[in-house]
Protein backbone atom coordinates (compact mmCIF):
# COMPACT_ATOMS: atom_id res chain seq x y z
CA UNK A 1 0.00 0.00 0.00
CA UNK A 2 1.24 3.40 -0.87
CA UNK A 3 1.01 6.25 1.60
CA UNK A 4 -1.24 9.09 0.47
CA UNK A 5 0.42 12.17 -0.97
CA UNK A 6 -1.29 14.91 1.05
CA UNK A 7 0.23 17.74 -0.96
CA UNK A 8 -1.45 16.43 -4.08
CA UNK A 9 -4.72 16.05 -2.22
CA UNK A 10 -4.59 19.61 -0.90
CA UNK A 11 -3.81 20.93 -4.36
CA UNK A 12 -6.74 19.26 -6.11
CA UNK A 13 -9.27 19.52 -3.30
CA UNK A 14 -10.89 22.65 -4.81
CA UNK A 15 -11.46 20.82 -8.11
CA UNK A 16 -13.34 18.10 -6.29
CA UNK A 17 -15.31 20.65 -4.31
CA UNK A 18 -16.38 22.29 -7.55
CA UNK A 19 -17.37 18.91 -8.95
CA UNK A 20 -19.27 17.90 -5.82
CA UNK A 21 -21.17 21.17 -6.02
CA UNK A 22 -22.16 20.36 -9.62
CA UNK A 23 -23.26 16.85 -8.65
CA UNK A 24 -25.31 18.23 -5.79
CA UNK A 25 -26.88 21.05 -7.80
CA UNK A 26 -27.91 18.94 -10.79
CA UNK A 27 -28.94 16.11 -8.49
CA UNK A 28 -31.23 18.33 -6.42
CA UNK A 29 -32.87 19.95 -9.45
CA UNK A 30 -33.36 16.50 -10.98
CA UNK A 31 -34.85 15.15 -7.76
CA UNK A 32 -37.20 18.13 -7.42
CA UNK A 33 -38.48 17.49 -10.95
CA UNK A 34 -38.75 13.76 -10.20
CA UNK A 35 -40.96 14.52 -7.21
CA UNK A 36 -43.21 16.69 -9.37
CA UNK A 37 -43.47 14.07 -12.14
CA UNK A 38 -43.88 11.31 -9.57
CA UNK A 39 -46.69 13.09 -7.77
CA UNK A 40 -48.60 13.74 -10.99
CA UNK A 41 -48.15 10.15 -12.18
CA UNK A 42 -49.13 8.70 -8.80
CA UNK A 43 -52.32 10.77 -8.64
CA UNK A 44 -53.21 9.86 -12.24
CA UNK A 45 -52.83 6.19 -11.38
CA UNK A 46 -54.60 6.45 -8.03
CA UNK A 47 -57.50 8.33 -9.55
CA UNK A 48 -57.60 5.93 -12.53
CA UNK A 49 -57.81 8.74 -15.11
CA UNK A 50 -58.87 6.86 -18.29
CA UNK A 51 -56.30 7.37 -21.10
CA UNK A 52 -53.59 9.14 -19.11
CA UNK A 53 -53.34 6.15 -16.85
CA UNK A 54 -52.13 3.92 -19.72
CA UNK A 55 -49.58 6.50 -20.83
CA UNK A 56 -48.26 6.89 -17.30
CA UNK A 57 -48.09 3.10 -16.95
CA UNK A 58 -46.07 2.78 -20.15
CA UNK A 59 -43.74 5.60 -19.07
CA UNK A 60 -43.12 3.96 -15.69
CA UNK A 61 -42.28 0.58 -17.22
CA UNK A 62 -40.05 2.13 -19.85
CA UNK A 63 -38.14 4.28 -17.41
CA UNK A 64 -37.76 1.67 -14.68
CA UNK A 65 -36.46 -1.01 -17.00
CA UNK A 66 -33.70 0.94 -18.73
CA UNK A 67 -30.42 2.28 -17.30
CA UNK A 68 -29.86 6.01 -16.85
CA UNK A 69 -26.65 5.85 -18.87
CA UNK A 70 -28.54 4.66 -21.95
CA UNK A 71 -31.26 7.27 -21.41
CA UNK A 72 -28.59 9.98 -21.27
CA UNK A 73 -26.84 8.70 -24.39
CA UNK A 74 -30.13 8.69 -26.24
CA UNK A 75 -31.02 12.22 -25.13
CA UNK A 76 -27.54 13.63 -25.64
CA UNK A 77 -26.37 11.91 -28.83
CA UNK A 78 -29.56 10.49 -30.34
CA UNK A 79 -32.14 13.25 -30.08
CA UNK A 80 -30.00 15.99 -31.74
CA UNK A 81 -30.38 13.98 -34.98
CA UNK A 82 -34.06 14.88 -34.83
CA UNK A 83 -33.19 18.48 -34.11
CA UNK A 84 -33.69 18.34 -30.32
CA UNK A 85 -30.45 19.69 -28.91
CA UNK A 86 -29.62 19.93 -25.20
CA UNK A 87 -26.61 21.21 -23.33
CA UNK A 88 -24.96 18.69 -20.98
CA UNK A 89 -26.47 20.13 -17.80
CA UNK A 90 -30.07 20.09 -19.02
CA UNK A 91 -29.51 16.65 -20.53
CA UNK A 92 -28.35 15.35 -17.15
CA UNK A 93 -31.31 16.92 -15.37
CA UNK A 94 -33.77 15.65 -17.99
CA UNK A 95 -32.35 12.13 -17.75
CA UNK A 96 -32.45 12.12 -13.97
CA UNK A 97 -36.03 13.45 -13.95
CA UNK A 98 -37.09 10.85 -16.55
CA UNK A 99 -35.62 8.06 -14.43
CA UNK A 100 -36.56 9.48 -11.03
CA UNK A 101 -40.15 10.33 -11.97
CA UNK A 102 -41.12 6.69 -12.24
CA UNK A 103 -39.35 5.69 -9.02
CA UNK A 104 -41.03 8.52 -7.12
CA UNK A 105 -44.39 7.65 -8.72
CA UNK A 106 -44.11 4.08 -7.43
CA UNK A 107 -43.17 5.28 -3.95
CA UNK A 108 -46.10 7.71 -3.77
CA UNK A 109 -48.54 5.26 -5.32
CA UNK A 110 -47.76 2.56 -2.76
CA UNK A 111 -48.24 5.20 -0.07
CA UNK A 112 -51.61 6.23 -1.49
CA UNK A 113 -52.76 2.65 -1.82
CA UNK A 114 -51.79 1.90 1.77
CA UNK A 115 -54.27 4.46 3.09
CA UNK A 116 -57.43 2.62 4.10
CA UNK A 117 -60.54 3.16 1.93
CA UNK A 118 -62.46 3.96 5.15
CA UNK A 119 -60.46 7.20 5.42
CA UNK A 120 -61.78 8.45 2.09
CA UNK A 121 -65.34 7.35 2.83
CA UNK A 122 -65.29 9.04 6.24
CA UNK A 123 -63.96 12.24 4.70
CA UNK A 124 -66.80 12.21 2.16
CA UNK A 125 -69.39 11.53 4.85
CA UNK A 126 -68.08 14.58 6.74
CA UNK A 127 -69.00 16.59 3.66
CA UNK A 128 -65.52 17.16 2.30
CA UNK A 129 -65.07 17.68 -1.42
CA UNK A 130 -62.83 15.34 -3.38
CA UNK A 131 -59.89 17.76 -3.24
CA UNK A 132 -60.34 18.52 0.45
CA UNK A 133 -60.37 14.80 1.22
CA UNK A 134 -57.25 14.33 -0.87
CA UNK A 135 -55.40 17.31 0.58
CA UNK A 136 -56.33 17.05 4.28
CA UNK A 137 -56.87 13.33 4.76
CA UNK A 138 -55.26 11.09 2.14
CA UNK A 139 -52.07 12.92 1.13
CA UNK A 140 -50.66 13.54 4.64
CA UNK A 141 -51.07 9.88 5.56
CA UNK A 142 -49.77 8.65 2.22
CA UNK A 143 -46.76 10.95 2.49
CA UNK A 144 -45.85 9.58 5.92
CA UNK A 145 -46.10 6.02 4.67
CA UNK A 146 -43.96 6.65 1.61
CA UNK A 147 -41.12 8.44 3.43
CA UNK A 148 -38.78 5.40 3.63
CA UNK A 149 -39.20 4.61 -0.08
CA UNK A 150 -38.87 8.30 -0.88
CA UNK A 151 -35.57 8.65 0.99
CA UNK A 152 -34.25 5.48 -0.62
CA UNK A 153 -35.06 7.02 -4.00
CA UNK A 154 -33.28 10.27 -3.13
CA UNK A 155 -30.11 8.34 -2.27
CA UNK A 156 -30.50 6.19 -5.39
CA UNK A 157 -30.86 9.25 -7.63
CA UNK A 158 -27.89 11.04 -6.07
CA UNK A 159 -25.82 7.91 -6.68
CA UNK A 160 -27.05 7.69 -10.26
CA UNK A 161 -25.63 11.15 -10.98
CA UNK A 162 -22.26 9.39 -11.16
CA UNK A 163 -22.98 8.55 -14.80
CA UNK A 164 -23.21 12.24 -15.72
CA UNK A 165 -19.56 12.18 -16.72
CA UNK A 166 -20.62 10.24 -19.83
CA UNK A 167 -22.25 13.36 -21.27
CA UNK A 168 -19.15 15.44 -20.49
CA UNK A 169 -20.40 17.00 -17.27
CA UNK A 170 -17.52 17.70 -14.92
CA UNK A 171 -18.86 15.85 -11.92
CA UNK A 172 -16.88 13.91 -9.29
CA UNK A 173 -16.44 10.86 -11.52
CA UNK A 174 -15.20 12.98 -14.41
CA UNK A 175 -12.73 14.84 -12.19
CA UNK A 176 -11.35 11.63 -10.72
CA UNK A 177 -10.95 10.01 -14.13
CA UNK A 178 -9.37 13.11 -15.58
CA UNK A 179 -6.83 13.49 -12.77
CA UNK A 180 -5.96 9.78 -12.85
CA UNK A 181 -5.29 10.15 -16.55
CA UNK A 182 -3.15 13.26 -16.09
CA UNK A 183 -1.06 12.45 -13.02
CA UNK A 184 -1.67 8.74 -12.42
CA UNK A 185 -1.97 9.40 -8.68
CA UNK A 186 -4.68 6.76 -8.62
CA UNK A 187 -4.88 6.17 -4.87
CA UNK A 188 -5.19 9.86 -3.99
CA UNK A 189 -7.77 10.54 -6.70
CA UNK A 190 -9.93 7.61 -5.67
CA UNK A 191 -9.56 8.49 -1.99
CA UNK A 192 -10.90 11.99 -2.67
CA UNK A 193 -13.68 10.53 -4.79
CA UNK A 194 -14.85 8.24 -2.00
CA UNK A 195 -14.58 10.99 0.62
CA UNK A 196 -16.66 13.42 -1.41
CA UNK A 197 -19.36 10.89 -2.22
CA UNK A 198 -19.51 10.02 1.49
CA UNK A 199 -19.82 13.71 2.34
CA UNK A 200 -22.81 14.01 0.02
CA UNK A 201 -24.53 10.69 0.68
CA UNK A 202 -23.88 9.94 4.35
CA UNK A 203 -25.95 12.85 5.73
CA UNK A 204 -28.87 11.90 3.45
CA UNK A 205 -28.63 8.29 4.52
CA UNK A 206 -28.55 9.22 8.22
CA UNK A 207 -31.48 11.59 7.78
CA UNK A 208 -33.35 8.73 6.13
CA UNK A 209 -32.87 6.35 9.05
CA UNK A 210 -33.76 9.04 11.60
CA UNK A 211 -36.99 9.85 9.75
CA UNK A 212 -37.83 6.19 9.40
CA UNK A 213 -37.37 5.57 13.12
CA UNK A 214 -39.54 8.55 14.04
CA UNK A 215 -42.31 7.45 11.69
CA UNK A 216 -42.23 3.93 13.05
CA UNK A 217 -42.48 5.45 16.49
CA UNK A 218 -45.54 7.44 15.40
CA UNK A 219 -47.15 4.27 14.15
CA UNK A 220 -46.80 4.80 10.40
CA UNK A 221 -45.28 2.05 8.30
CA UNK A 222 -44.39 -1.37 9.62
CA UNK B 1 -40.29 10.53 -42.27
CA UNK B 2 -36.82 11.75 -41.36
CA UNK B 3 -33.82 9.46 -41.74
CA UNK B 4 -33.52 7.65 -38.40
CA UNK B 5 -30.27 5.90 -39.21
CA UNK B 6 -31.71 2.46 -38.57
CA UNK B 7 -30.27 0.99 -41.79
CA UNK B 8 -26.78 0.63 -40.28
CA UNK B 9 -28.13 -2.19 -38.13
CA UNK B 10 -28.55 -4.36 -41.23
CA UNK B 11 -25.06 -3.67 -42.54
CA UNK B 12 -22.65 -6.52 -42.09
CA UNK B 13 -22.97 -8.19 -38.72
CA UNK B 14 -23.95 -5.07 -36.82
CA UNK B 15 -27.18 -6.43 -35.36
CA UNK B 16 -25.47 -9.63 -34.26
CA UNK B 17 -22.63 -7.62 -32.70
CA UNK B 18 -25.08 -5.51 -30.70
CA UNK B 19 -26.79 -8.65 -29.42
CA UNK B 20 -23.37 -10.05 -28.57
CA UNK B 21 -22.76 -6.93 -26.49
CA UNK B 22 -26.06 -7.48 -24.73
CA UNK B 23 -25.05 -11.06 -24.03
CA UNK B 24 -21.78 -9.87 -22.43
CA UNK B 25 -23.79 -7.64 -20.10
CA UNK B 26 -26.29 -10.40 -19.33
CA UNK B 27 -23.54 -12.96 -18.74
CA UNK B 28 -21.74 -10.71 -16.26
CA UNK B 29 -24.92 -9.99 -14.33
CA UNK B 30 -26.06 -13.62 -14.31
CA UNK B 31 -22.68 -14.86 -13.03
CA UNK B 32 -22.71 -12.19 -10.33
CA UNK B 33 -26.28 -12.97 -9.31
CA UNK B 34 -25.50 -16.69 -9.16
CA UNK B 35 -22.64 -16.02 -6.72
CA UNK B 36 -24.45 -13.26 -4.80
CA UNK B 37 -27.57 -15.21 -3.90
CA UNK B 38 -25.98 -18.00 -1.82
CA UNK B 39 -23.44 -15.59 -0.27
CA UNK B 40 -26.18 -13.07 0.48
CA UNK B 41 -28.35 -15.72 2.14
CA UNK B 42 -25.39 -16.74 4.31
CA UNK B 43 -24.58 -13.17 5.35
CA UNK B 44 -28.25 -12.35 5.86
CA UNK B 45 -28.65 -15.24 8.27
CA UNK B 46 -25.43 -14.19 10.06
CA UNK B 47 -26.86 -10.68 10.45
CA UNK B 48 -29.79 -11.95 12.48
CA UNK B 49 -27.34 -13.57 14.93
CA UNK B 50 -26.76 -11.97 18.31
CA UNK B 51 -22.97 -11.65 17.97
CA UNK B 52 -22.26 -7.91 18.06
CA UNK B 53 -18.83 -8.01 16.37
CA UNK B 54 -20.11 -10.01 13.40
CA UNK B 55 -23.11 -7.74 13.10
CA UNK B 56 -21.04 -4.55 13.25
CA UNK B 57 -18.62 -5.83 10.60
CA UNK B 58 -21.42 -6.89 8.26
CA UNK B 59 -23.23 -3.62 8.86
CA UNK B 60 -20.12 -1.66 7.86
CA UNK B 61 -19.66 -3.72 4.70
CA UNK B 62 -23.31 -3.37 3.78
CA UNK B 63 -23.49 0.38 4.39
CA UNK B 64 -20.28 1.15 2.53
CA UNK B 65 -21.24 -0.86 -0.54
CA UNK B 66 -24.76 0.52 -0.64
CA UNK B 67 -23.83 4.14 -0.15
CA UNK B 68 -21.16 4.25 -2.87
CA UNK B 69 -22.31 4.67 -6.46
CA UNK B 70 -21.59 1.46 -8.36
CA UNK B 71 -19.41 3.43 -10.72
CA UNK B 72 -17.14 4.42 -7.84
CA UNK B 73 -16.90 0.77 -6.78
CA UNK B 74 -15.97 -0.20 -10.35
CA UNK B 75 -13.24 2.44 -10.36
CA UNK B 76 -11.97 1.31 -6.96
CA UNK B 77 -11.69 -2.26 -8.20
CA UNK B 78 -10.36 -1.56 -11.67
CA UNK B 79 -7.97 1.33 -10.99
CA UNK B 80 -7.60 1.34 -7.21
CA UNK B 81 -6.90 -2.25 -6.22
CA UNK B 82 -4.73 -2.92 -9.26
CA UNK B 83 -2.59 0.04 -8.30
CA UNK B 84 -2.51 -0.65 -4.57
CA UNK B 85 -1.89 -4.39 -4.72
CA UNK B 86 -0.09 -4.54 -8.04
CA UNK B 87 -2.24 -7.24 -9.59
CA UNK B 88 -3.88 -7.38 -12.96
CA UNK B 89 -7.63 -7.41 -13.42
CA UNK B 90 -9.47 -7.34 -16.70
CA UNK B 91 -12.47 -5.05 -16.89
CA UNK B 92 -14.75 -8.05 -16.98
CA UNK B 93 -13.26 -9.65 -13.86
CA UNK B 94 -13.41 -6.36 -11.96
CA UNK B 95 -17.04 -5.92 -12.88
CA UNK B 96 -17.92 -9.44 -11.78
CA UNK B 97 -16.13 -8.81 -8.47
CA UNK B 98 -17.90 -5.50 -7.93
CA UNK B 99 -21.33 -6.79 -8.91
CA UNK B 100 -20.88 -9.81 -6.68
CA UNK B 101 -19.87 -7.68 -3.69
CA UNK B 102 -22.78 -5.33 -4.35
CA UNK B 103 -25.27 -8.12 -5.03
CA UNK B 104 -24.22 -9.95 -1.88
CA UNK B 105 -24.74 -6.81 0.19
CA UNK B 106 -28.18 -6.15 -1.30
CA UNK B 107 -29.21 -9.79 -1.06
CA UNK B 108 -28.10 -10.12 2.56
CA UNK B 109 -30.19 -7.10 3.47
CA UNK B 110 -33.22 -8.61 1.72
CA UNK B 111 -32.70 -11.90 3.55
CA UNK B 112 -32.32 -10.13 6.87
CA UNK B 113 -35.49 -8.13 6.23
CA UNK B 114 -37.44 -11.24 5.26
CA UNK B 115 -36.21 -13.17 8.30
CA UNK B 116 -37.03 -10.49 10.86
CA UNK B 117 -40.43 -9.88 9.24
CA UNK B 118 -41.53 -13.36 10.31
CA UNK B 119 -43.42 -12.82 13.57
CA UNK B 120 -42.13 -14.49 16.69
CA UNK B 121 -45.39 -16.36 17.25
CA UNK B 122 -44.63 -18.49 14.21
CA UNK B 123 -41.62 -19.94 16.05
CA UNK B 124 -43.52 -20.24 19.30
CA UNK B 125 -46.56 -21.89 17.73
CA UNK B 126 -44.43 -24.49 16.00
CA UNK B 127 -42.67 -25.20 19.25
CA UNK B 128 -46.03 -25.56 20.96
CA UNK B 129 -47.06 -28.02 18.26
CA UNK B 130 -44.00 -30.10 19.11
CA UNK B 131 -41.97 -29.44 15.96
CA UNK B 132 -38.22 -29.78 16.26
CA UNK B 133 -35.92 -26.85 15.41
CA UNK B 134 -35.12 -28.33 11.98
CA UNK B 135 -38.78 -29.02 11.27
CA UNK B 136 -39.72 -25.47 12.27
CA UNK B 137 -37.26 -24.03 9.78
CA UNK B 138 -38.06 -26.49 7.00
CA UNK B 139 -41.86 -26.41 7.17
CA UNK B 140 -42.66 -23.02 8.68
CA UNK B 141 -39.92 -20.41 8.38
CA UNK B 142 -38.18 -21.14 5.08
CA UNK B 143 -41.35 -21.37 2.94
CA UNK B 144 -42.57 -18.02 4.27
CA UNK B 145 -39.17 -16.41 3.83
CA UNK B 146 -38.91 -17.59 0.23
CA UNK B 147 -42.29 -16.12 -0.61
CA UNK B 148 -41.17 -12.73 0.62
CA UNK B 149 -37.70 -13.04 -0.85
CA UNK B 150 -38.21 -14.37 -4.36
CA UNK B 151 -39.86 -11.30 -5.96
CA UNK B 152 -37.23 -9.03 -4.42
CA UNK B 153 -34.31 -11.17 -5.57
CA UNK B 154 -35.73 -11.33 -9.09
CA UNK B 155 -35.84 -7.54 -9.03
CA UNK B 156 -32.19 -7.56 -8.02
CA UNK B 157 -31.42 -9.29 -11.34
CA UNK B 158 -32.98 -6.45 -13.35
CA UNK B 159 -31.13 -3.89 -11.26
CA UNK B 160 -27.92 -5.72 -11.98
CA UNK B 161 -28.58 -5.91 -15.72
CA UNK B 162 -29.26 -2.17 -15.76
CA UNK B 163 -26.08 -1.46 -13.82
CA UNK B 164 -23.97 -3.44 -16.31
CA UNK B 165 -24.35 -0.47 -18.65
CA UNK B 166 -21.67 1.20 -16.50
CA UNK B 167 -18.93 -1.30 -17.32
CA UNK B 168 -18.33 0.57 -20.56
CA UNK B 169 -16.50 3.06 -18.35
CA UNK B 170 -13.85 0.52 -17.33
CA UNK B 171 -13.26 -0.64 -20.87
CA UNK B 172 -15.47 -3.71 -21.19
CA UNK B 173 -16.88 -4.04 -24.70
CA UNK B 174 -20.59 -4.41 -24.04
CA UNK B 175 -23.64 -3.26 -25.96
CA UNK B 176 -23.11 0.48 -25.54
CA UNK B 177 -19.48 0.25 -26.63
CA UNK B 178 -20.46 -1.77 -29.70
CA UNK B 179 -23.10 0.86 -30.44
CA UNK B 180 -20.46 3.60 -30.28
CA UNK B 181 -18.20 1.62 -32.63
CA UNK B 182 -21.02 1.10 -35.12
CA UNK B 183 -21.95 4.79 -35.06
CA UNK B 184 -18.33 5.85 -35.40
CA UNK B 185 -17.70 3.50 -38.34
CA UNK B 186 -20.74 4.79 -40.23
CA UNK B 187 -20.27 8.46 -39.43
CA UNK B 188 -20.19 9.60 -43.07
CA UNK B 189 -22.51 6.99 -44.63
CA UNK B 190 -25.35 7.46 -42.16
CA UNK B 191 -24.85 10.54 -40.01
CA UNK B 192 -28.12 9.91 -38.18
CA UNK B 193 -27.05 6.48 -36.94
CA UNK B 194 -26.71 7.79 -33.36
CA UNK B 195 -30.48 8.10 -33.10
CA UNK B 196 -31.40 4.68 -34.42
CA UNK B 197 -28.61 2.76 -32.74
CA UNK B 198 -29.04 4.31 -29.30
CA UNK B 199 -32.79 3.83 -29.58
CA UNK B 200 -32.16 0.16 -30.36
CA UNK B 201 -29.85 -0.18 -27.35
CA UNK B 202 -32.48 1.49 -25.18
CA UNK B 203 -35.18 -0.90 -26.39
CA UNK B 204 -32.92 -3.95 -26.06
CA UNK B 205 -32.25 -3.12 -22.42
CA UNK B 206 -36.00 -2.71 -21.96
CA UNK B 207 -36.71 -6.07 -23.64
CA UNK B 208 -34.12 -7.73 -21.39
CA UNK B 209 -35.43 -6.27 -18.13
CA UNK B 210 -39.17 -5.90 -18.61
CA UNK B 211 -40.18 -9.59 -18.57
CA UNK B 212 -38.11 -10.11 -15.41
CA UNK B 213 -39.80 -7.16 -13.67
CA UNK B 214 -43.21 -8.43 -14.74
CA UNK B 215 -42.42 -11.84 -13.28
CA UNK B 216 -41.35 -10.24 -10.00
CA UNK B 217 -44.50 -8.13 -9.87
CA UNK B 218 -46.68 -11.14 -10.67
CA UNK B 219 -45.10 -13.25 -7.90
CA UNK B 220 -45.38 -10.38 -5.44
CA UNK B 221 -49.12 -10.04 -6.07
CA UNK B 222 -49.74 -13.77 -6.08
CA UNK B 223 -47.99 -14.36 -2.77
CA UNK B 224 -49.07 -11.27 -0.95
Amino acid sequence: MTVLNWEFIAKYLPLYREAAWLTLRLGLIGIALSILIGLICAIVQYDKVPVLRRIVGAYIELSRNTPLLIQLFFIYYGLPKLGIRTDPASCGIAGLAFLGGSYMAEAFRSGLEAVDAVQLESAYSLGMTKWQAMWYVILPQAASISVPAFMANVIFLLKETSVFSAVSLMDLMFTAKDLIGLYSKTTECLFLLVVFYLLILLPVSILGSVLERRLRHAGFGA
Amino acid sequence: MPDLGLEVLWKGKNAARLLGGLWTALRISLISVAISIPLGILLGVLMTRKNRVVRALLRFYLEFIRIMPQMVLLFLAYFGTTRAFGWNLTGETSSIIVFTLWGTAEMSDLVRGALISIPKHQYESSEALGLSKAQTYWYIIIPQTIRRLLPLSINLITRMIKTTSLILMIGVVEMLKVAQQIIEANRTASPNAAFGVYLTVFLLYFIACWPISLLAKHLEQKWR
